[in-house]
């Protein structure tokens, strides 16, 4: 090193911790529990070392999407509080940085996971960097309300990515894995927007309680958990369902639709009066709903590989 | 006077431990991956390590 780099230091060096934060580790966490779903239920099999690998490159890929999504929205999470203490707006991550960080590890992550596996994942694994980084971050999530619906596709995409990781291609199953997780995110957001303070309106960022009012997002909420329903049913009754799945399925989306209909059925006026109770409810419900879908499918597959 | 270590150093220190055993795993899961892969016995190149079943010798 140097001499000019220690007489010239810049105002914060950022430490390792920083780096790590530009991944967004707690989403990556979603990203390697479906991702390792996919992988486990798919017919056939891979070696221990290549589904650690495949796990590890796909949360890298996520993480690298995450990356240039800070990059790119510095501006707006600058001015939103739930944001402003990210690397980049926060000024200990220079914005460069994070844009070479989600470039070099987005092309590490795709080239090692065609290595590891085969290049149909790395082929999804990049759709999925582009998608979210591109389609979702730079072009549709400033323009249109159905946003989150739209960033909903890429955090579906890890259980087919580790789907295909196995077998080489996309199946019924794993097109319906997709479908549970892309039909999901819109209810879980947009409850978590029904009870929470938001400032996406000073970020410019269209956001449905906004743009449509809270009325009609109680109608949507209610009416992607109808939608949801029937792919999480389908899900159970493909080759990687079975009866644990199918049970789960069924108390799950019942519990799910009765909470988007007393969602649906009141107003704010409601809703203020006891604190959200049932929005915060519906909230809660939408964790435990991907998690146990998810499991179910884990243990169906384990009861198979018994019996 | 050249104080020993500063707040400054302790950062860069984080930042070169953390890259240094990132790289240290990076290099460890590439080379599992290729005992595994070519101790499997697949019929493959060095090249990309991806299995080509066509050549595959037949008796």
């Amino acid at each position: 090193m140097s001499d000019a780099s220690i007489s010239a230091p810049r105002e914060y060096e950022p430490t390792f911790g920083d780096y790590v934060a530009l991944l967004k580790p707690r989403v990556m966490s979603l990203v390697v529990f479906t991702a390792l779903v996919g992988l486990l239920v798919a017919p056939g099999g891979l070696h221990a070392v290549e589904m650690l690998a495949a796990i590890l490159f796909i949360a890298l890929g996520a993480g690298a999407s995450g990356a240039l999504n800070m990059w790119y929205d510095a501006d707006i999470d600058a001015v939103m509080r739930r944001t402003a203490k990210r690397p980049v707006p926060s000024g200990r991550v220079e914005p460069g940085e994070a844009l070479a960080i989600g470039l070099g590890l987005s092309g590490i992550s795709v080239v090692m996971l065609a290595l590891a596996t085969n290049l149909v994942a790395a082929g999804l694994l990049a759709f999925t960097i582009f998608f979210y980084a591109v389609v979702y971050s730079m072009w549709l999530k400033r323009s249109t309300p159905q946003n989150i619906v739209i960033g909903g596709a890429a955090g579906a995409f890890p259980p087919v990515i580790g789907w295909a990781a196995v077998t080489g291609d996309v199946s019924m199953a794993s097109v319906l894995m997709f479908g549970l997780i892309f039909m999901w995110t819109p209810p879980h957001f947009w409850a978590l927007a029904l009870f929470t303070k938001s400032d996406y309106g000073d970020a410019g960022v269209p956001m449905l309680t906004v743009t449509h009012g809270r009325d009609s997002t109680r109608r949507h909420i209610l009416a992607y958990t109808v939608l949801l329903a029937p792919v999480g049913i389908g899900l159970a009754l493909t080759s990687v369902g079975g009866p644990i799945t199918l049970a789960a399925a069924v108390v799950l989306n019942a519990l799910f639709l009765k909470g988007a209909f007393s969602i649906w059925r009141r107003d704010d006026l409601a809703a203020e009066a006891d604190n959200y109770a049932a929005e915060k409810k519906f909230f809660k419900l939408s964790l435990y709903y991907l998690f146990l879908h998810f499991s179910a499918l884990l243990a169906d597959a384990a009861l198979g590989g018994l019996l | 006077m050249i104080r020993a270590t500063h707040e400054l150093h302790d950062r860069r220190k984080s930042r070169n431990v953390g890259l240094g055993l990132t790289l240290v795993g990076f290099v460890a899961i590439v080379f599992a991956l290729t005992v595994v892969k070519v101790t499997r016995g697949d019929p493959m190149q060095a090249f990309d390590h991806v299995v080509r079943p066509e050549m595959e010798i037949v008796q």
